[in-house]
């Protein structure tokens, strides 16, 4: 990217937040930003990149919007528009004081796309669109509905917070914590999206990855004392540190024991971990901080052997604590027959053998099959590998499976 | 004489950075560490961790304060910085402005008044 089109693509989200405030209409704020970029374009190549971008996107997008209504429309119903956009009181004159009221725009965008009244795939969608920057197709993609169902999500949504009259503002201090927990969750989600990919072909779609990181990074500067956003960076960014890793040339799954962790990035371990040892003497953990902590006792290792499963087991413990799922047990399963053998695992796996949520699924079953084959049990150890196989939708995890049963035959 | 070049950059820019872009700026830094060092100039490099790393520690009547985050909080925060030993200020401005970041941040250049280091320190290359 030329440095121009790096200074737009880092001013538009901001700007767009600002419109969005201004104009009190997310279509409009789109359609004013769009012509102020291709003015940019234009005029900064010609004279440089302004020294706030984002205040010259939102004066030249705001100005537009002015002469448009003007233009098109001189009826008295606009007159009341005009009003407020030209009105001088409170828009600042100068671009330094404009940027600086931008920064808290982008944050109350974010809480009115995260915003409780919406189901959570329209926050996210909405996210993606508006704070990201992602396009309408982009996300359908990502999401696996076609533009068309994806353009129908975001104009409900859109639609929703102007007929409820959704605020637009960061939630006071009070009410703070429950509404910063719906943004970590859809920010966490659009990771998991790309990190996952259960249902593609490709296995990560590095994209969404990075956007939510992204996003991350602006709450954790915003939010610097609340330790869960500071944790969840640190998850996203230890997990990531791990991208190149997790597959091969053929595409395939690679187990995390398997990984070649010289492809592990050491740049982002460092600042996980770095972020986990910081929040963590706030004493305040939460979830985000607990899996941060085991994702950096992973990364903290350069060989499998050495990792301290002890210590993740008593982790996943601490996670229990704070969010009971059979997952989570699922996970310190596996932990505890590294530590303890395979034996002590199975013990563990067998308290959540029974729930159905268990039952299908297909991680549940592999687990259970590679303790039992670890074990010394291969024909228990088989049958519970083509149960994950009836259960796999993923082609890479699939082949991962079948693999593993050719070798028990 | 000793200058520090100290490096200003938006977090957010470098939060917008491709992989081409990334490898843009390293190219950078590997080219000016190379010169240096040929030229006998190179002193030390260091990248810092993104500003959410930062703890500020503050010691008031005897008290030890501890808080999150970097001293100020403006928008272009350090975010690494050399040390040249340079013959004149004109030197050190002729190597800070090839400094990759000088493009979308700035080098703030600050004499050194007293630098001492261990010997046979290694100093590693920013990592991707």
């Amino acid at each position: 990217m030329s440095n121009l089109e790096l200074a737009l693509k880092t001013a538009y989200p901001r700007a767009r937040a600002t419109l969005v405030r201004l104009l009190g209409n997310f279509d409009k704020a789109e359609d004013a930003l769009q012509e102020a970029a291709a003015r940019a374009m234009v005029h900064w190549s010609k004279h440089g990149v302004p020294d706030y971008p984002a205040a010259w996107l939102v004066r030249t997008g705001r100005n537009y919007m002015i002469d448009a209504i003007r233009r098109v429309n001189v009826e008295a119903r606009h007159a009341e528009t005009i009003a407020i956009l030209s009105g001088h009181d409170n828009f600042p004159s100068d671009d330094s004081l404009l940027s600086a009221a931008i920064d808290d725009d982008l944050l109350r965008l974010i809480f009115t796309c995260c915003h409780p009244i919406l189901p959570q795939e329209g926050q996210v969608a909405l996210t993606l669109k508006t704070v990201a920057g992602l396009t309408v197709e982009e996300i359908g993609r990502a999401f696996l509905v076609s533009a068309g169902a994806m353009e129908k999500r975001l104009t409900r949504a859109k639609t929703k917070i102007r007929d409820r009259h959704i605020p637009y503002e960061v939630p006071a201090q009070k009410q703070l914590p429950a509404r910063l927990d719906a943004v970590l969750a859809v920010i966490y989600l659009i990771f998991n999206e790309g990190y996952k990919a259960l249902h593609g072909p490709d296995l990560m779609r590095l994209g969404l990855c990075r956007e939510a990181i992204r996003l991350g990074r602006i709450l954790a500067r915003a939010f610097r004392r609340e330790p869960e956003v500071s944790g969840l960076l640190a998850l996203m960014l230890l997990q990531h540190s791990r991208a190149t890793a997790r597959t091969n040339d053929a595409g395939d799954v690679v187990p995390l024991d398997e990984q070649d962790r010289s492809l592990w990035n050491p740049t982002l371990i460092a600042e996980g971990r770095s972020l986990v040892e910081k929040t963590l003497r706030r004493k305040q953990p939460g979830p985000y901080q607990i899996q941060a902590a085991i994702a950096a006792v992973h990364g903290e290792t350069t060989s499998p052997a050495k990792t301290d499963w002890a210590q993740i087991a008593v982790l996943y413990r601490q996670l229990e604590h704070h969010q009971a799922s059979p997952v989570i047990t699922l996970n310190r399963a596996v932990a505890v027959a590294r530590s303890e053998g395979p034996a002590a695992g199975i013990v563990v796996l067998r308290t959540i053998e029974a729930q159905p949520e268990m039952q299908g699924y297909h991680h549940f079953h592999a687990a259970y099959a590679a303790l039992l084959l670890e074990d010394r049990r291969p024909e228990e150890a088989k049958s519970a590998f083509g149960k994950a196989l009836s259960l796999a939708e993923n082609s890479r995890e699939r082949a991962y499976l079948e693999r593993k049963i050719e070798t028990l035959k | 004489m000793l200058y520090a070049l100290l490096i200003y950059q938006a977090e957010e820019v470098l939060d917008n950075y491709s992989d081409e872009d990334e490898k843009a700026a390293l190219a950078g830094h590997r080219t000016l560490q190379n010169d240096t060092k040929a030229a006998g100039r190179f002193v030390e490099a260091n990248q810092l961790l993104p500003s959410s790393s930062a703890t500020t520690v503050r010691r008031r009547k005897g008290q030890t304060t501890v808080t999150d985050g970097p001293f100020t909080e403006t928008k272009e925060l350090l975010i690494g910085l050399y040390v040249f030993d340079c013959e004149t200020l004109e030197q050190a401005i002729d190597y800070a402005a090839q400094i990759p970041h000088s493009e979308t941040g700035a080098i703030e250049i600050r004499p050194i008044a007293y630098y001492e280091a261990i010997e046979g320190v290694q100093v590693k290359e920013p990592q991707t």
